[in-house]
C-alpha cells in the first residue's frame, strides 16, 4: 500500500522552451559561466581564470596559422583495423562512431600553412577522436607531414593531444614512435626545424616519441605532459602524486619543455622560433 | 626441470618428471631393472611435453615469457658472447640496474650488448626494480650505443622488460624524453643493429631499446603496445580479462612475424627456454651470427636507408591510393583459435 496517493493520472507539465545548450560553457576551473561566442574568440581561454579549454584540431588552424593558408592532405587515411580487435565492442564500430562524431578519419589532421607567413607542414592531433590516441594512421600522417617538410624543406610543427597509443591495433601502434622517430632523425640531418606543441593531454607513446623531440617544445599552460597514467603510477607506488604532478609547469621545472605558452601568444611565439632557426628577419618587437 | 617453481600448466610434467625421477632412485637402491617401465615412463613425458608446448595458447606463452626461471640477457652474455665487461651509469644521474650494458666479443668480433635485466630472487629484483628501467637505464643504453658507433662496433639489444617504470622520479627525470631520444638516434646509427625480444616487449620500455635494422624474437616471447593486464583493465575494466586481451592484442612471436614486424623467430626447446639454457643460447648465437654477418655487409648510408624503410611500412591503413599492407594471407588469429 502506498502512503500518498496520486489524485490526477498525470502530472501536467508544459513544452519545455528550447534553450540551446552550447550558448553558454561553465569554466571547469573557476566555475565562471562564459559566453560561447565570446570564448571561441578568445581562443577558448576562461577570461576569468586564463583557463585553457580543450579545443578541437581545426581550432589550432585558426590559432597558429595565417587565415586562408591552410591546405590539408591524407584527410582520407583510415583505419584497416588489421587485428579485427574486439574488446566489449569491435573497434570498427567505434571507430565509425567517432568519425560521425568529429567528421574526421582519424586522430590528426595534416597539411601545410603559414605561420606569420613561414610556411610549414603542420600536423594537429585532435583528442576528441579516441582520445588523440595513435594508430597505424595517427603514424602515417605524421610520417608523411615529416615527409612534405622534408621534401619542401619547410619546417615542420606538431600540435600534441593524445593519451598515447591506441591498445586496439596492437604493436602497430607501438611502432608508430618507431616510424615517426626515424623520420625525424631524417629532419634532423637535413637541419630542419621541429617545433612541438604540448597541448593538454600529452602523454604516453606520443610523448615518448616526436613530443619530446622538438628542438624547441611548448606547452600550454596546466596541460597534462607526462609518459605513464597517474593511476598507473599512484597503483604502482602506492602513495599520492604531489600536487601539480605531471603539469606543463612541473615538466617545465624538471626541463623537458623549453617554455610554457599562453595559447594567445602561440602564433608569435612558434614564429619567432621558426624565424630565429631559418635565420629570418626578426618581427617587429610585440608592444 | 628443477623442482619449485612452474606454472599450472607445466604441472603434469612436472609431476610425471618427479615419478620418473623416484623410480629410478627406488631401482637404483634395491639394484631392480626398471629401464623396460622407465623407457615407457619417458615416451610418455615426450608426448605430454609436445601435447602441451605446442598447444599453447597467448595467455600462457605470456606466461613462459615471464617464467621466474626464463634466462634473461645475463644468461646469454655468459653463454654466447666472450670477454665481457659491463659499464655503468648515465653519466648524468645514476646507474640503473635495470639495464645492463657492456663491452663484449661475439666471434671474437667486438659488439656492445645492452639489454633489461630482471632479478632471480626478491633481493636481486629489488635492486634491479623488476627489469623495469627508469630514464637513466636508457640514457646508459644510448651512452654506450654512441660509444660502438665511434669504434665501429655492432650494437646487439636483448629485450626483456615488463615496461618502463612508471614513477615519481621516473617521470621527473624525463622517461618520456629518454625513449624518444633513442628512437630518434638508434634510427641514426651508422654500426648495424640488432635486437632479441627474449621475454616480455612490454611497450614504450622495449621499444626505447629496439629500434634495430633487425628484430628477433624467441618462441615464446612476446611484443606489445601494452600488457594484457594493462589493457584488460583498460578497455574491459578488468584485469582479469588479461587472456582476452593477449588473444585479441596479436602479440606471439606468430602474430608479429605475420604483423610484419619481426624479422624471425628464434625456435625455443619444447618445454620453453628454462628448460634448456644452453641450446636456446646456441639457437640465439646462431640467429645472430646469421643476421649479423648480412647486416654487416651494408654501406653506412645504405644501412640507415634500409632501417628507415623498415619502420616505414609498418602499420596498416587504406587511402586512396588503396590499402598498405596490400593483400596478403590474413592475420591469425591465435593458434588456439585455429586449433579449437
Amino acid at each position: 500500500m502506498t502512503w500518498f496517493k496520486r489524485d490526477r493520472k498525470k502530472i501536467e507539465t508544459t513544452e519545455k522552451k528550447e534553450i540551446p545548450g552550447d550558448l553558454w560553457q561553465k569554466c571547469p576551473s573557476c566555475g565562471d559561466i562564459l559566453y560561447r561566442k565570446e570564448l571561441a574568440q578568445r581562443a577558448w581561454i576562461c577570461s576569468k581564470c586564463g583557463h585553457h579549454f580543450r579545443v578541437a584540431a581545426d581550432d589550432y588552424l585558426e590559432i597558429l596559422l595565417d587565415a586562408g593558408s591552410f591546405e590539408e592532405f591524407d584527410a582520407e587515411l583510415e583505419s584497416v583495423d588489421a587485428l579485427e580487435f574486439v574488446d566489449t565492442r569491435p573497434y570498427r564500430e567505434r571507430l565509425d562512431q567517432y568519425r560521425e562524431r568529429t567528421g574526421r578519419n582519424d586522430a590528426v589532421l595534416c597539411g601545410i600553412g603559414s605561420v606569420d607567413g613561414v610556411e610549414v607542414s603542420i600536423a594537429v592531433m585532435d583528442f576528441n577522436f579516441m582520445g588523440g590516441s595513435m594508430g597505424s594512421v595517427v603514424g602515417e600522417k605524421v610520417a608523411r607531414a615529416i615527409e612534405r617538410a622534408l621534401s619542401r624543406e619547410i619546417p615542420l610543427v606538431v600540435v600534441s593531444a593524445s593519451g598515447g597509443a591506441r591498445m586496439q591495433e596492437g604493436v602497430l601502434s607501438l611502432m608508430q614512435m618507431a616510424k615517426t622517430s626515424t623520420l625525424l632523425s631524417a629532419l634532423d640531418r637535413q637541419g630542419l626545424p621541429f617545433v612541438a606543441v604540448n597541448t593538454d593531454p600529452t602523454t604516453g607513446g606520443v610523448t615518448a616519441s616526436y613530443a619530446m623531440l622538438g628542438d624547441v617544445i611548448y606547452a600550454e599552460p596546466r596541460a597534462q605532459i607526462g609518459f605513464a597514467g597517474p593511476r598507473v603510477i599512484k597503483q604502482t607506488i602506492g602513495q599520492d602524486l604531489p600536487d601539480e604532478f605531471q603539469t606543463a609547469e612541473f615538466v617545465l621545472e624538471h626541463g623537458f619543455v623549453d617554455a610554457v605558452v599562453p595559447r594567445m601568444r602561440l602564433k608569435r611565439v612558434v614564429s619567432r622560433t621558426l624565424r630565429w632557426m631559418l635565420g629570418r628577419e626578426a618581427l617587429p618587437e610585440e608592444p | 626441470m628443477p623442482k619449485g617453481v612452474y606454472l599450472d600448466f607445466e604441472r603434469p610434467i612436472v609431476e610425471l618428471e618427479e615419478e620418473i625421477e623416484d623410480m629410478e632412485r627406488l631401482a637404483d637402491k634395491a639394484g631392480m631393472d626398471v629401464s623396460a617401465e622407465l623407457a615407457t615412463l619417458q615416451a610418455k613425458l615426450a608426448r605430454l611435453k609436445e601435447e602441451i608446448f605446442t598447444h599453447l595458447t597467448p595467455i600462457q606463452r605470456v606466461q613462459l615469457a615471464r617464467h621466474p626461471r626464463r634466462p634473461y640477457p645475463l644468461d646469454f652474455v655468459e653463454r654466447c658472447f666472450t670477454d665481457w665487461l659491463e659499464i655503468h651509469g648515465d653519466r648524468a644521474y645514476a646507474d640503473d640496474h635495470a639495464m645492463i650494458a657492456g663491452l663484449a666479443r661475439f666471434d671474437g668480433q667486438p659488439v656492445a650488448i645492452i639489454g633489461q635485466q630482471k632479478g632471480r630472487d626478491t633481493k636481486e629484483n629489488l635492486r634491479r626494480n623488476f627489469g623495469m628501467p627508469h630514464p637513466e637505464g636508457y640514457r646508459k643504453a644510448m651512452r654506450l650505443m654512441k660509444t660502438a658507433e665511434k669504434f665501429g662496433h655492432p650494437v646487439i639489444a636483448f629485450i626483456d622488460t615488463p615496461g618502463a617504470y612508471p614513477g615519481i622520479g621516473a617521470e621527473e627525470r624525463g622517461q618520456a624524453e629518454a625513449i624518444a631520444h633513442n628512437l630518434r638516434e638508434m634510427a641514426g646509427l651508422r654500426v648495424p643493429t640488432l635486437s632479441v625480444v627474449t621475454g616480455e616487449g612490454a611497450s614504450g620500455g622495449a621499444l626505447g631499446i629496439g629500434v634495430t635494422d633487425r628484430i628477433l624474437i624467441l618462441e615464446n616471447a612476446f611484443y606489445s603496445v601494452i600488457s594484457p593486464e594493462g589493457c584488460a583493465a583498460i578497455l574491459w575494466k578488468d584485469g582479469e580479462k588479461r587472456e582476452l586481451a593477449a588473444r585479441a592484442m596479436k602479440i606471439t612471436a606468430e602474430d608479429l612475424e605475420h604483423l610484419g614486424v619481426v624479422d624471425e623467430i628464434i625456435p625455443e626447446p619444447l618445454g620453453g627456454a628454462h628448460a634448456d639454457y644452453a641450446s636456446t643460447a646456441r639457437a640465439i648465437a646462431e640467429a645472430i651470427r646469421r643476421h649479423l654477418g648480412e647486416i654487416s655487409a651494408w654501406s653506412v648510408d645504405d644501412r640507415i636507408r634500409r632501417r628507415r624503410e623498415k619502420y616505414r611500412t609498418m602499420g596498416a591503413w587504406k587511402g586512396p591510393e588503396g590499402a598498405h599492407p596490400g593483400p596478403r594471407d590474413p592475420v591469425p588469429a591465435g593458434e588456439a583459435d585455429r586449433r579449437s
